[in-house]
């Protein structure tokens, strides 16, 4: 029989164990998050997430290594999001009768989630990169990193944000809104796809359709007013 | 199913040919998902095969930002030098930003549908 670290090195090269543990550590989340009634606060991402950081630090893996496996489910995201037209054209009817309201309720959430994010950073006297890598907190990844290149952010710190944002907008979200009494799915949809991007969506999708399809469009206009509209404020302030 | 994931592909493959090319302020994927919607409605249904492939692919998002939420370990040095006052800045931001996004829609639809009258 073989020494058990020489399989370990087998292993670790391939990318089948990081790949097999992110699929596991999602589920072990998934199965606490319906064990407890579908709460937002226990979610499935953030337990996934800490659970395979622990497991990657205890045995002294880097995220390159983790990377090379769990890059196979990471890939799936831009076919994921391309497939998000699919429930938006479901809903499209919706859409177009209430465009206005939803452009106004995008732009209104663009415009709270970079300016109270600079607001809160500067007051508590964050450095000026910080400052600006916060800015584009709320939009999808790739985007958010072009914004934070742009105004001289620093991109790789947006990135960390972006999903630190996702993943708290998907557990305070529904909470928020219960608290507020919105129960209309279109503009709980769009809250969270606004604030909290394919995270949100994703918890939004698992609620409910309306709520998801609405989610969805907003992640994506979200992307293009904060593309447009960040620029041009720094620019007016700064 | 194969040739329906093709398709989706191809838009997104497409929309990221798009955005490097005229250097569009949207990412690959988002044009990939205008584009797959343009096709449903030029079609005006959705192919059977295809709402099969994307309710597969979307049935479980969230597994699909586990790689990059493990990447947060990576920049753990850059986050901890202003924790503080990026941790209060994401939540309170976040909570902020929800709040108004769903106000307002819910405020501007209340509005309208006084207006036209068919909500």
């Amino acid at each position: 029989m073989r020494d058990l670290s020489q399989v370990w090195v087998y292993l670790a090269a391939s990318p089948l164990l990081h790949l097999t543990l992110t699929l596991i550590a999602y589920q072990a989340g998934s199965w606490l998050h319906r064990k407890s009634g579908n709460n937002p606060l226990v979610n499935p991402v953030l337990i996934a997430v800490l659970a395979l950081v622990g497991i990657l630090v205890f045995t002294d893996t880097s995220y390159q290594t983790y990377f090379n496996g769990a890059q196979f489910v990471h890939f799936l995201l831009g076919p994921a999001t391309v497939a998000l037209a699919i429930p938006l054209y479901r809903q499209f009817e919706h859409v177009r009768k209430s465009a206005i309201a939803i452009l106004a309720s995008i732009i209104a959430g663009s415009l709270t989630a970079a300016g109270s994010a600079v607001a809160i950073a500067w007051a508590m006297g964050a450095g000026t990169g910080a400052i600006i890598s916060v800015a584009p907190k709320s939009v999808t990844a790739p985007v958010a990193m072009g914004i934070a290149e742009q105004l001289g952010g620093l991109p790789s710190l947006t990135a960390a944000l972006v999903i630190l944002t996702g993943i708290t907008g998907a557990m305070l979200g529904p909470l928020v809104m219960n608290f507020l009494r919105i129960s209309d799915w279109q503009a709980r949809g769009l809250a969270m796809g606004t604030a909290s991007h394919g995270i949100g969506t994703a918890r939004a999708l698992q609620v409910n359709e309306v709520a998801g399809a609405f989610s969805g469009l907003a992640m994506g206009l979200n992307a293009l007013a904060t593309a447009i509209l960040l620029p041009l404020a720094w620019k007016l302030f700064f | 199913m194969l040739a329906w994931f093709t398709l989706i592909l191809c838009c997104q493959l497409a929309g990221e040919v798009a955005t490097g090319l005229l250097a569009l302020p949207v990412p690959g994927p988002v044009l990939g998902m205008v584009l797959l919607f343009l096709f449903m409605a030029m079609k005006r249904e959705i192919p059977e095969g295809l709402a099969q492939t994307g309710d597969a692919l979307l049935s479980n998002l969230s597994l699909l930002f586990v790689p990059a939420g493990v990447g947060i370990m990576a920049h753990a040095t850059l986050l901890a030098q202003d924790w503080q006052a990026l941790s209060v800045a994401v939540v309170v931001s976040t909570v902020l930003t929800i709040a108004v996004t769903a106000l307002v829609m819910v405020w501007i639809k209340r509005l309208t549908a006084g207006v036209t009258n068919d909500a």
